[in-house]
C-alpha cells in the first residue's frame, strides 16, 4: 500500500485546514508539525525532514498562504510542489551506450534486492529490444550464483559466471568479453551485498568500476529502510558514485519515505521501483505521481497506464461508466476478475482512485485463491441475479452454493464484499460531484 | 547543500572506524560492543559533545537527545515516551549535570526494552526445540539460520535443517551450505514444491533421527501479502500438529536498517504465528536498530539475538544493558 498512511495523515491534517477561511501563523504550525511528524513515521529522515518542512513553512507564511482564500489548497499546493522537487521534478531513464555492450552495476547492501532487480531490469529491457547478458559478480553469498542463473533461466537471459574462487574484478572483465564475443548489447553486473562501512569490500566496487567503465551504477534500496538510508547512499555515493537508484519491495506497506531520503542525499533519479516478487512486477519510477500519491490524490497516470496495457480500452471506458451510474453487475465483476490476473489485484487498482484511501480498502481484502470460487459463484448465478443482486434470496443462494461447489457463507461473503465495492464506487462519485459543485479541492479523475 | 556539515562528520568517523580482526578469544561482551561499535561511534560522539557542550539542563538538551534517538529509528512516540521519562528522572533525583544525564537516558532505554526475565534466551532446556525462522524478503533468515545452528551446536545439540524456502531461486543451496559448513542435515524438495511438505518431512526425519533442535527456514514474504501469510500459518499449524512434544520458538528476522515498517512486520507475523522472539541482524552497519524499543513496547516481543557480522559465530545472545550500554557507550 504504497505511501498510503503518508497520504492519509497528510489529508486529514489538510481536512482540518479547508475549513478555514484564512490561515493564522499558528494554523500553519500547527499544519506543519503535523506534516512533521507524517514524514517521520514515514521513515524519511530527521534531516530532510527539517529542511523539506522549512522551506514549505518558509513560502507559507511568506504570504503566499496567509493571504490566499483558499489556504488549504494553498498549502497542499505547496507540499506538493516542494514534495515533487524533493522527488525530482522529471521521469528519469536509464541511459545506454554509442559504443555497445552498454555496462551497468548493480551495487547495495545485503538483502536489499539486488539479484532479483538484475533479473526484473533485464526483462525488462529485453523487451525493449536489448540482448542482455548477466554477469554474476557476488562470489561470497553462497549460492548467490545459482540464484543469478535461476533467474536468467526464467527469463531466457544468458548468465555468465566463472565460480566463487575468481576475483569479481576479472569476473566483470571476462564478462564484458563475452558479451562482446556473442553480442550482447547490454551487461548487468551483479555485485556482492555489502555493508556501506566495509573498506575493503567498497574498494573492490571501485576496482569493478575502474576496469569495466560502467554507463551506470544502480543503487538498490529497501524501500522499508529507516533512518539509515541517508548513510547508505551517502557512502555509496561518495566511495563508489552512483547514477541512479532502483527502489524494491515497494509493494508492501511501507510508507518509503526512504525515497525521498536517498533522493535528497544523493540528488540522484530514481529510476526503477520493484512492486512484487513476479519478474514483470517492476516500474519506472514517476516522481509526480508519487508526489501526487503522497497527498492522497490518488496515483492516475499509473492507473491509466495500467489500465492501456492490460485492460480491453473499450471494456474498461464501459466499465468506468458503469462505476460512475453504479450499474456494475456481477457480470462486470467476473469480466473484471478474469482482467484482472493480467492487471494486479482489484485492491491495487483501487488503490490508485483518488479519493479512496487505505481506510475504505480494508475490508475490502480480495484472497487472490479464492478468486477461483469467486468465478464459480458468480458463473452459478442466473442472468438476472447477476444484474440484480437484491434478488438473491435465501433458496437461491443454496442453489448458487450447490451449483459452484461452495458454501452458503462463501456466497454470503462474496455478496457482501460485492456490496462493499459498489458503496464505495458510490462514495466517490459522490465526492467528486461534490467537489465539483463546492468548489473544493478538485479530484483529479479523468476515468481510465 | 544542507548535508555537506553532516556528511563530513560521519567520513571522519568512518576512517577511524576501520574494525580489528576479531579473535576467537574476545569475551561476548567485547564482541558486541565491536560490532556495535562501528555503528554507535557516530552516535555517542555526537551524545557526548553534546553533553559535554552543556553545562546546563535545559530545553535544547532536551530537543537534541530527542533527535538522536528519532535517528537511530526508535520512532517518533516510543521517543516521546523515552523523553517524558528521562524528564522525569532528572526532576526526581534533582540532576543538575549535564554529564548525567547520559546515565540516566540508559536506564530508561534498558527498561523500555527489557522484556519479562529470561524471556531474552533462546529455550533450548528440553528436547525437541523447533524453531520457525521467518521475515520479510532480505533480512537474513538463511544466513542467521547457518549461525543459529553453530550457536545450537555449540550447546551440544544434534541440529536438523528445513529448506523451507522452496520459492526464491538458490535458496535451497544456500541452506544446503550452510548445512555442509556445520555438518548438519538438511532436509530439502525442490524448488517451487510445497513449503508445507518440506516441514512435514523434517519433522518426521526429526522424529526418526533423533535431532535435538530442528530449524525451519521459510521464504521470504512481505507481511501484507495475505496469500502468502496464510501459507505461514499453516507451515506453522503443522509443526503444532505434527510436533507436539516439541518446544517451539517463532523466530523472527528483523534487518536493523528497517525503519517504523518493522513493528508492522511484528504485529502481522505474529497474528499467523505467534512470535516468541526476534533476532537484529545487520547491526555491523551504520543503522542502530532503535526499532526494537518500540517493538518491545507496544508488542512485548523480546529480542533474542543479535547480528554483528558475517561470520558464522557473529551472533550474539542479547542483552538489553549490554545493548544499550554498547549503543551509548564509546
Amino acid at each position: 500500500m504504497l505511501f498510503e498512511g503518508l497520504a492519509e495523515k497528510l489529508q486529514s491534517t489538510f481536512d482540518k485546514l479547508k475549513g478555514k477561511g484564512k490561515l493564522t501563523e499558528a494554523d500553519v504550525k500547527e499544519a506543519m508539525r503535523e506534516v512533521k511528524l507524517a514524514l517521520l513515521e514515514a521513515d524519511v529522515n530527521f534531516k530532510v525532514v527539517k529542511d523539506f518542512i522549512n522551506r514549505v513553512k518558509e513560502r507559507a507564511v511568506g504570504g503566499e498562504v496567509l493571504e490566499s482564500l483558499t489556504p488549504g489548497q494553498q498549502v497542499i499546493k505547496i507540499v506538493n510542489e516542494e514534495m515533487t522537487a524533493l522527488m525530482g521534478s522529471t521521469q528519469s531513464k536509464v541511459t545506454f551506450s554509442s559504443s555497445p555492450p552498454t555496462v551497468y552495476m548493480m551495487v547495495g547492501l545485503q538483502g536489499s534486492g539486488k539479484t532479483t532487480s538484475c533479473g526484473k531490469l533485464a526483462n525488462l529491457l529485453k523487451k525493449q529490444q536489448k540482448t542482455p547478458l548477466l554477469v554474476a559478480a557476488d562470489i561470497y553469498r553462497p549460492a548467490a550464483i545459482e540464484q543469478l542463473k535461476t533467474v536468467g533461466s526464467k527469463i531466457d537471459v544468458p548468465v555468465f559466471s566463472m565460480g566463487s574462487q575468481v576475483d569479481p574484478v576479472n569476473i566483470a572483465k571476462a564478462g564484458i568479453e563475452e558479451a562482446k564475443k556473442n553480442g550482447n548489447d547490454l551487461v548487468i553486473i551483479d555485485t556482492a551485498g555489502r555493508l556501506h562501512v566495509d573498506n575493503n569490500l567498497m574498494e573492490e566496487l571501485q576496482n569493478i568500476k575502474k576496469a569495466v567503465k560502467p554507463q551506470e551504477i544502480l543503487l538498490v534500496v529497501d524501500s522499508m529502510t529507516g533512518q539509515d538510508a541517508v548513510n547508505v547512499a551517502e557512502s555509496f555515493s561518495e566511495q563508489v558514485g552512483i547514477d541512479g537508484v532502483i527502489l524494491t519491495k515497494l509493494d508492501g506497506d511501507t510508507r518509503g519515505g526512504a525515497a525521498l531520503s536517498v533522493r535528497a542525499v544523493t540528488q540522484k533519479p530514481i529510476k526503477f521501483v520493484g512492486m512484487g516478487e513476479k519478474i514483470e512486477e517492476f516500474e519506472a519510477f514517476h516522481p509526480d505521481r508519487m508526489a501526487s500519491r503522497i497527498l492522497g490524490m490518488g496515483d492516475v497516470l499509473s492507473l491509466i497506464e495500467k489500465a492501456q496495457t492490460s485492460m480491453d480500452m473499450k471494456k474498461a471506458q464501459e466499465l468506468e461508466k458503469k462505476m460512475r451510474t453504479q450499474q456494475f453487475t456481477f457480470d462486470d465483476f467476473l469480466d473484471q476478475l478474469q482482467q484482472m490476473k493480467n492487471m494486479g489485484s482489484m485492491k491495487e487498482i483501487l488503490e490508485m482512485i483518488p479519493g479512496v484511501g487505505g481506510k475504505q480498502l480494508k475490508n475490502l481484502d480480495v484472497d487472490e485463491k479464492e478468486l477461483v470460487y469467486i468465478e464459480a459463484i458468480i458463473q452459478s448465478m442466473t442472468r438476472e441475479e447477476r444484474t440484480d443482486p437484491g434478488v438473491i434470496n435465501g433458496s437461491r443462494r443454496k442453489r448458487i452454493a450447490a451449483g459452484s461447489g461452495t458454501s452458503i457463507q462463501q456466497v454470503n461473503k462474496l455478496l457482501k464484499q460485492f456490496e462493499q465495492t459498489r458503496k464505495m464506487m458510490k462514495q466517490f462519485t459522490d465526492m467528486e460531484k461534490g467537489a465539483k459543485k463546492g468548489g473544493k479541492f478538485k479530484l483529479p479523475f479523468p476515468g481510465f | 547543500m544542507f548535508f555537506n556539515g553532516w556528511n563530513k562528520d560521519q567520513n571522519e568517523q568512518q576512517e577511524t572506524n576501520q574494525e580489528p580482526q576479531q579473535s576467537e578469544t574476545k569475551g561476548f561482551f567485547q564482541r558486541l560492543k565491536e560490532g556495535l561499535n562501528k555503528t554507535t561511534k557516530d552516535f555517542t560522539g555526537k551524545l557526548d559533545s553534546l553533553l559535554m557542550g552543556y553545562g546546563k539542563i535545559d530545553d535544547e538538551l532536551f530537543e537534541e537527545l530527542e533527535e538522536l534517538l528519532i535517528m537511530a529509528d526508535v520512532g517518533y512516540d516510543a521517543t516521546m515516551k523515552a523523553m517524558e521519562k528521562l524528564q522525569e528522572k532528572v526532576r526526581e533525583q534533582r540532576v543538575e549535570d549535564a554529564s548525567q544525564v547520559k546515565g540516566l537516558l540508559k536506564e530508561v532505554l534498558v527498561d523500555l526494552l527489557k522484556v519479562e526475565e529470561a524471556g531474552h534466551q533462546l529455550k533450548l532446556d528440553q528436547d525437541p526445540t523447533v524453531l520457525l525462522v521467518v521475515g520479510v524478503n532480505g533480512v537474513g533468515k538463511t544466513t542467521t539460520i547457518g549461525k543459529l545452528t553453530a550457536y545450537c551446536q555449540k550447546q551440544g545439540k544434534r541440529v536438523m535443517l528445513a529448506a523451507g524456502d522452496t520459492f526464491r531461486a538458490g535458496a535451497i543451496d544456500q541452506l544446503e551450505i550452510w548445512g555442509q559448513r556445520s555438518n548438519a542435515p538438511v532436509i530439502r524438495h525442490q524448488e517451487g514444491s510445497d513449503p508445507a511438505a518440506v516441514i512435514y518431512d523434517a519433522i518426521h526425519s526429526a522424529k526418526a533421527k533423533e535431532s535435538q533442535v530442528l530449524i525451519c527456514d521459510t521464504a521470504g514474504r512481505l507481511h501484507n501479502k495475505k496469500n502468502l501469510m496464510n501459507e505461514l500459518g499453516k507451515i506453522f499449524r503443522i509443526l503444532d500438529r505434527e510436533f507436539p512434544e516439541a518446544q517451539k520458538e517463532v523466530l523472527l528476522v528483523l534487518d536493523a536498517t528497517t525503519g517504523q515498517n518493522a513493528i508492522q512486520q511484528a504485529k502481522t507475523f505474529g497474528e499467523v504465528a505467534p512470535l516468541t522472539g526476534i533476532v537484529l541482524t545487520k547491526l555491523d552497519g551504520t543503522a542502530r536498530g532503535g526499532i526494537i524499543i518500540p517493538i518491545a513496547q507496544t508488542l512485548g516481543v523480546p529480542v533474542k539475538f543479535v547480528g554483528v557480522g558475517e561470520q558464522i559465530d557473529d551472533l550474539q545472545p542479547f542483552d538489553p544493558e549490554a545493548f544499550v550500554t554498547a549503543m551509548l557507550d564509546q
